[in-house]
């Protein structure tokens, strides 16, 4: 015990005093997450500036009608409503400065108002970079133009947006996932780092030291194992406390499911590094090719954009990559609020990996060292 | 360049190497205890034998000095004794223990300093060394008082809290060493400690060695600095192609050397009838270089007499004379056909 306790304490000091392992794995994911937590929604009690949608509006009709549809979109919180000539509107759709502008052209109160008349004709002029908010926009003006003219009747349904989790009263709050994301990012990185420093310490000839000691392999490969996870347990509760007490971030189902998903994870990306040791024969060689495996893996995760995305073949596959099931049980424990009963696959599956991951090293690892 | 030199003279001698290894075979089990026994190791990989039968025994107290070219297998050897590879056939024993498998007790009666700076260069020296002494199972006060004393062997006591990575090369060649010696082993294998260190640390290393030398140590040392294997050693084990070829002290491989001495004798001219001197009773060569004779000889008294006066009946006047006592370096060059620092 004293020989096992000895290493762990080893790998955590060496890791603590390298600086740039510590910002890469708690400064990194705090401030990746925090960007992209505001970019998709913030903490959802409102919605971002970042979220709006620029539109430009240019009214030549000078009417009530046009008036009020100009008026019904500022409304919309979705959009952010800017009147502007037409020139200028055309400039700035060019230059990217927004995504849509909408004429109204004169006349347009006129003919809106006759009826069986000819339908008066609006134009879009669309950055064709950001064609998904152009559509928006006009699905919202169409709505507006309705209200306004009253043509074809009243609009034949009002809509009402309730989000939707398994506990009532819960607001999804964008940061629970991006902060998730970026942390399974950065600690799958930090799995690399693992992998790279048994490398080194062979390199390095420490192997031999280890080699020439009454040590087993097993003690060894168990020890960086649960150093690599109290790494890990460590940095998601560093930055899952910071995600709480900054943008609120609340475990809405169960800390104890999310503390078992953080655990079965950590002992996941420890055994990947385990696996990289195994199989590379330098830490340069090592490192290129885990750093695309690990990107890929972060890709298929949800970690940057949400799996739901994804076709749905490319989901079935994502069933086959670890880091997606620790995605799916962080979401599930953390915004949407489900029991610790749903931790319990993720965490299965991620220790199921993590067996076959230090399985494959063991049996591949090259234990003596001359 | 040496090998050049001296080819002439090498060649008719190698059979008397299969004798020397007989002979030091013999004496290698006579009156003492034996604490490392070497039996048949063979190591191969591929097509590539490393190590081809090696077989050496040292006594309790003794210092051996593996010596051989590089890639002959000393490293190879070095790594078996201490248990980093597994030989493919043959055993090492220690104390008539077998030294095998991963946790195998009898490798706590072994310490390595391997030739890498096998140390954490972010972590200070008494990080390291607590780590090291936890691999042996050796913590709190008795892991303490072994650093200790291991720092204080090595001079390092005061740098204890210092990271490595601010350390001289010669110092972490010296933590490198205090490393291998927290848990008291009764062989130390020392795979060239002092390679790329100034001379001021590498006399304080061998002060070291004497140091574990006189308190009963048994040293295995590899190395390729001849002056430090006859400084230090009791007995050299030569190693070539994976074989033992010497296995012998000092005086015994001078011994042996058909040709010991070297007569060295400046001439006004070099004219001289090199094979008339090549024919002299007791000569084993002769060659000049520029106006320089130089003869070897199986026995300096009488051999330079007889040298002297067919140089002196031949009208040849003397500049000056000088002889050269036999070194280590030449014992390799005679066994080996090759030069140990050319290589």
């Amino acid at each position: 015990m004293i020989t096992f306790l000895a290493l762990v304490r080893k790998d955590l000091r060496i890791f603590f005093q390298d600086r740039r392992a510590v910002i890469m794995s708690f400064v990194a994911p705090i401030l990746i997450g925090s960007f992209f937590g505001y970019v998709f929604g913030g903490d959802g009690s409102k919605y971002s500036d970042a979220g709006k949608a620029k539109v430009l509006v240019v009214d030549q009709d000078g009417g009530a009608a046009g008036a009020a549809v100009v008026r019904g979109m500022e409304a919309e919180k979705a959009l952010e409503v800017r009147r502007v000539t037409l020139d200028e509107a055309q400039e700035l759709v060019r230059k990217g400065k927004a995504s849509v502008a909408v004429r109204i052209p004169a006349g347009f109160g006129k003919q809106a108002m006759v009826p069986g008349g000819p339908r008066p004709k609006l134009t879009f002029y669309v950055d064709p970079s950001r064609t998904l908010e152009a559509k928006m926009v006009q699905g919202m003006l169409v709505g507006q133009y309705l209200r306004a003219t009253g043509r074809g009747g009243q609009m034949p349904f009002d809509t009402e947006e309730i989000p939707l989790t398994a506990k009532r009263g819960v607001i999804y709050n964008a940061y629970a996932h991006s902060f998730g994301g970026m942390a399974i990012q950065f600690i799958l990185f930090l799995g690399i780092d693992v992998g790279i420093g048994m490398l080194l310490d062979r390199q390095r000839g420490l192997w031999k030291r280890f080699a020439a000691s009454p040590l087993s392999k097993w003690t060894l490969l168990g020890s960086r194992m649960v150093s690599a996870t109290l790494i890990v347990m460590l940095i998601l509760g560093v930055v899952f406390s910071f995600a709480r007490i900054v943008f609120g971030v609340r475990m809405e189902g169960s800390l104890i499911g999310f503390a078992g998903i953080c655990a079965a994870f950590g002992m996941m990306t420890a055994s990947y590094g385990l696996l990289i040791a195994s199989i590379g024969k330098t830490p340069q060689g090592a490192r290129g090719l885990s750093i695309l495996a690990t990107l890929l893996m972060v890709m298929l995760s949800g970690a940057w954009i949400p799996s739901f995305l994804f076709p749905k073949w490319l989901q079935d596959v994502t069933k086959a990559v670890p880091a997606r099931w620790a995605m799916d049980g962080m979401d599930a424990m953390s915004w949407r609020g489900l029991p610790w009963t749903e931790a319990l696959l993720p965490m299965l599956v991620l220790v199921g990996f993590a067996c076959a991951f230090s399985l494959i090293a063991a049996a591949r690892f090259r234990w003596e060292a001359e | 360049m040496i090998y050049a030199q001296f080819e002439p003279f090498i060649l008719p001698f190698r059979p008397f190497v299969v004798e020397v290894c007989a002979e030091a075979a013999a004496h290698s089990t006579k009156g003492y205890r034996t604490m490392l026994q070497v039996i048949g190791l063979k190591k191969a990989y591929g097509d590539l034998i490393a190590v081809d039968g090696v077989s050496f025994d040292v006594a309790k107290g003794e210092t051996i000095g593996l010596l051989g070219p590089n890639g002959a297998g000393k490293t190879t050897t070095v790594s078996m004794i201490a248990g980093l590879i597994a030989p493919d056939s043959g055993q090492v024993l220690i104390d008539g223990a077998a030294v095998s498998g991963d946790t195998n007790p009898v490798k706590r009666r072994i310490g390595l300093v391997p030739q890498d700076l096998a140390l954490y260069d972010e972590l200070p020296a008494l990080a390291n060394l607590e780590l090291f002494a936890a691999l042996y199972g050796i913590g709190g006060a008795q892991a303490a008082h072994a650093i200790h004393e291991a720092l204080v062997l090595v001079g390092l006591q005061d740098r204890a809290k210092d990271r490595v990575s601010t350390f001289s090369g010669g110092m972490k060649r010296r933590l490198n060493l205090a490393a291998a010696l927290l848990h008291d082993p009764d062989v130390l294998l020392l795979d060239e400690p002092t390679v790329g260190v100034d001379p001021q640390s590498r006399n304080a290393i061998f002060d070291n060695l004497e140091t574990l030398k006189a308190r009963g140590k048994t040293l295995v040392y590899t190395t390729h600095y001849m002056e430090e294997a006859e400084r230090l050693c009791d007995r050299i084990v030569i190693v070539d192609h994976g074989h033992v070829i010497a296995n012998d002290t000092l005086a015994g491989l001078y011994r042996r050397l058909p040709a010991s001495n070297r007569l060295l004798i400046d001439l006004e001219n070099a004219q001289v009838d090199l094979a008339g001197v090549r024919e002299l009773p007791g000569v084993a060569g002769a060659e000049m270089q520029g106006n320089r004779l130089s003869v070897l000889l199986a026995d300096l008294s009488s051999g330079a007499t007889k040298v002297l006066a067919y140089l002196a009946s031949g009208g040849h006047r003397f500049e000056s004379l000088s002889t050269a006592a036999p070194s280590l370096e030449t014992v390799f060059l005679t066994m080996t056909g090759r030069s140990l620092r050319d290589l």
